[in-house]
């Protein structure tokens, strides 16, 4: 039986590291990027919509100026808050900026295959895998594609994965990994194909959208059309901007975040022009590079001070954010996966970031981990419960009980306890033994880990997808494959 | 005179000051020092401090880039000389680089590129999203000692497997290595499409690139 969706709500406080001139700064300094240096839009589409509402276009280069007040206007378009619709509609996700829900992790090459142990190359059984998993924890609150299917035919592997992915569970999918124009059509007809058709899926998007820009200052032809076609049928579209201080943004961390917001809010501003009140979200993970290397880090203080800051971007412009925490540089689930997805985690959440992805990969995203998966929903409930913080009232304050045992004594046996122990947090991955037994069993959280990924895995069956639903996907596909 | 030359050559290279570079060159023109000399003597002498402060840990990756282009901005200008005395700088080796078809991510291959060229390799990079054929003509065409492609996705990464089967067909191999790079990329992906050598940076790169060629690394 899937469970309820956890999520953080109501946080007893919210973290705020940028001041509303700041955050006004770099707002200003990305229009004054957007309309000087330009940002490139590298699709005759995307051009033509820029051109309609007077941006400068430079088609030679696909580069284009857009006064600040068309950037925006069109951001004042967008909705603030909408649903992420899921199969099963207790499942549904309300983006209200009172939520903070978590994701898998996307998209990762290679699997830690959960039976042997073994490193080795992603499969279409492994997406199946990791979602029926997603779909059983309750911290998982919606899918990303967690790695590629490299069983299936480039061209329509984007859409095998999807097939996996609701034949495996019923909550809202969002992929990452959808970025041609076809492929789009074909998984808006496989959403619409679950809502009840395609003016319905507008009001139950199973299906939303994230694309990735191209720092510094562009965007990927084949994902804005792509993003045009969902946008088109209704499914939220977020741009992700993974601008890297030193590489593909400057050394600073505030010059890095005006580059990745204009390359965001660019995009998502096309969007509102093409269509106006579409969904939309935002979506980030910068980094610092790794400064011997320049190699993509995955975690580090800059990755969560951008974590806590790019929310309060978010909120300026009024629509969700999808950001990027966990998702650790670490090789494998150790001291560094703990230290980056914990922090990273904590300041996207403290800051309220509307969707965290999310669980289960290491080494910058490259190779999914079912103990780091569970252990990532474990740090997820560490922070869900800092979140709620410290409530002080009569009940609370406990002075009853505390009268009743005086001084020396202990509360075990006091009604209050047996009352309120349940406010105390239980972990299930943290090794809490006495130290005879840990040296006796000679195991540990990761062992833990994986056995109970394992036991999921052999037990837990998610509510079925109608046959004729997966029929029709493979019809889908199929057509596309023949052409 | 020339040893104070040369010493402000090797220190415009340190310094990352390619316009410097630009005018000390211009300087030995004019005072019909050998360009090769000058390279060899002065600017050499520059990039191997900085190499030997980032071998130690001492300099970061930045320092290295900017030495690599005041170094390339150096040689460019002193080219027309060399050309007119019919001599040619000493190079490591040919490389041809690219972003494979379909594909557009192009900072790793740049640095890649900017790297290799910096410690002596003639450098041709011929950007990104670029077909097969012309990757292969381009090298043919050089003749390149070394191919370098890079794919950031897993659906184009398999491009450079073929890459390599239409480089074996042509018969193009061994004489000319091929490297793949891109965050995708696995030893156990190497070892199934044959590429001769790959790395997780651009300072691994190099070292790959000296290895294929038998150079001391």
């Amino acid at each position: 039986m899937t469970k309820k969706i956890k999520s953080i709500t109501n946080p007893a406080f919210e973290l705020e590291i940028l001041s509303p001139e700041e955050v006004q700064s770099i707002h200003s300094a990305s229009l004054d990027i957007i309309q000087n240096v330009g940002v490139r839009f590298p699709s005759p589409k995307a051009l033509d919509i820029w051109e309609d509402h007077g941006a400068r276009v430079d088609r030679d280069r696909s580069i284009v100026r857009a006064p600040g007040r068309l950037i925006e206007q069109a951001l004042e378009k967008a909705p603030p808050s909408y649903d992420l619709v899921a199969r099963n509609p207790d499942q549904t996700l309300p983006l209200d900026g009172n939520h903070v829900f978590v994701g898998t992790d996307g998209c990762g090459v290679e699997v830690i295959d959960i039976q042997s142990g073994e490193r080795r190359r992603s499969c279409w059984q492994d997406v199946a895998d990791v979602a029926r998993v997603a779909d059983y924890l309750e911290e998982i609150a919606f899918h990303w594609v967690a790695v590629s299917a490299q069983d299936c035919p480039p061209e329509t592997r984007g859409l095998h994965e999807l097939r996996a992915v609701w034949e495996n569970s019923s909550k809202h999918v969002q992929t990452e990994s959808v970025y041609s124009e076809e492929e789009a059509r074909a998984a808006v007809e496989m959403a619409a194909a679950i809502a009840g058709g395609r003016e319905a899926l507008h009001q139950r998007p199973v299906l939303s959208i994230m694309q990735c820009t191209a720092s510094p200052l562009g965007q990927d032809g084949g994902s804005l059309e792509a993003a045009l076609i969902a946008a088109e049928a209704g499914l939220p579209v977020g741009f992700m901007t993974m601008a890297a201080c030193l590489t593909t943004g400057p050394a600073t961390m505030a010059g890095t975040l005006a580059v990745g917001n204009a390359e965001v809010i660019s995009a998502t501003a096309l969007i509102q022009l093409a269509y106006p009140g579409a969904p939309v979200f935002y979506a980030a993970a910068q980094t610092a590079s790794d400064l011997r290397t320049g190699a993509y880090t995955g975690g580090g203080p800059e990755d969560f001070l951008f974590g806590a800051a790019t929310n309060q971007l978010s909120d300026f412009y009024n629509i969700p954010l999808s950001m990027g925490s966990f998702a650790t540089g670490a090789k494998e689930p150790d001291w560094q996966a703990g230290i980056e997805n914990s922090l990273s985690t904590f300041m996207a959440s403290a800051a309220m970031s509307d969707m965290l992805l999310g669980v289960g990969l290491l080494h910058g995203s490259r190779i999914w981990s079912y103990e780091q998966m569970l252990m990532d929903c474990e740090i997820f409930n560490v922070v869900h419960k800092m979140m709620e913080g410290i409530p002080v009232n009569d009940e609370t304050l406990a002075l009853e009980a505390i009268q009743t045992v005086g001084p020396g004594g202990n509360f075990l046996a006091q009604k209050h306890t047996r009352e309120h122990m349940r406010d105390v947090y239980v972990p299930q991955f943290l090794d809490r033994r006495p130290y005879n037994v840990w040296e006796a069993k000679g195991d540990g959280p990761r062992d833990w880990a994986r056995a109970r990924a394992r036991e999921i895995l052999a037990t837990h069956q998610p509510e079925p997808l109608e046959q004729k639903l997966s029929t029709e996907f493979q019809r889908i596909i199929q057509s596309l494959e023949k052409e | 005179m020339k040893t104070d030359l040369f010493q402000a050559m090797a220190q415009s290279i340190i310094d990352g000051d390619a316009e410097a570079a630009h005018r000390l060159a211009q300087q030995a023109i004019e005072l019909s020092i050998d360009p090769l000399e000058a390279i060899n003597e002065g600017f050499v002498a520059g990039v191997n401090h900085v190499g030997d402060e980032f071998a130690c840990g001492a300099a970061f990756l930045p320092e290295l880039v900017m030495a690599g282009e005041a170094m390339k901005t150096a040689v460019s200008t002193l080219e027309p000389e060399m050309n007119k005395r019919g001599t040619q700088r000493e190079v490591l080796g040919k490389v041809v680089l690219a972003t494979i078809h379909g594909d557009i991510h192009d900072i790793g291959k740049t640095l890649v590129g900017t790297m290799l060229s910096a410690s002596g390799f003639q450098v041709f990079d011929l950007g990104v999203d670029v077909p097969i054929e012309a990757i292969l003509a381009k090298a043919r065409e050089v003749e390149a000692d070394l191919i370098g492609v890079s794919a950031l996705l897993t659906t184009t990464m398999s491009r450079q497997k073929e890459l390599i089967r239409t480089a074996d067909e042509k018969g193009l191999r061994p004489k000319i290595k091929i490297m793949v790079g891109g965050a995708p990329v696995t030893k156990e992906w190497v070892a199934e499409i044959g590429a001769d050598g790959y790395s997780e940076d651009a300072i691994g790169a190099v070292k790959i690139a000296r290895q294929l060629l038998g150079q001391p690394v």
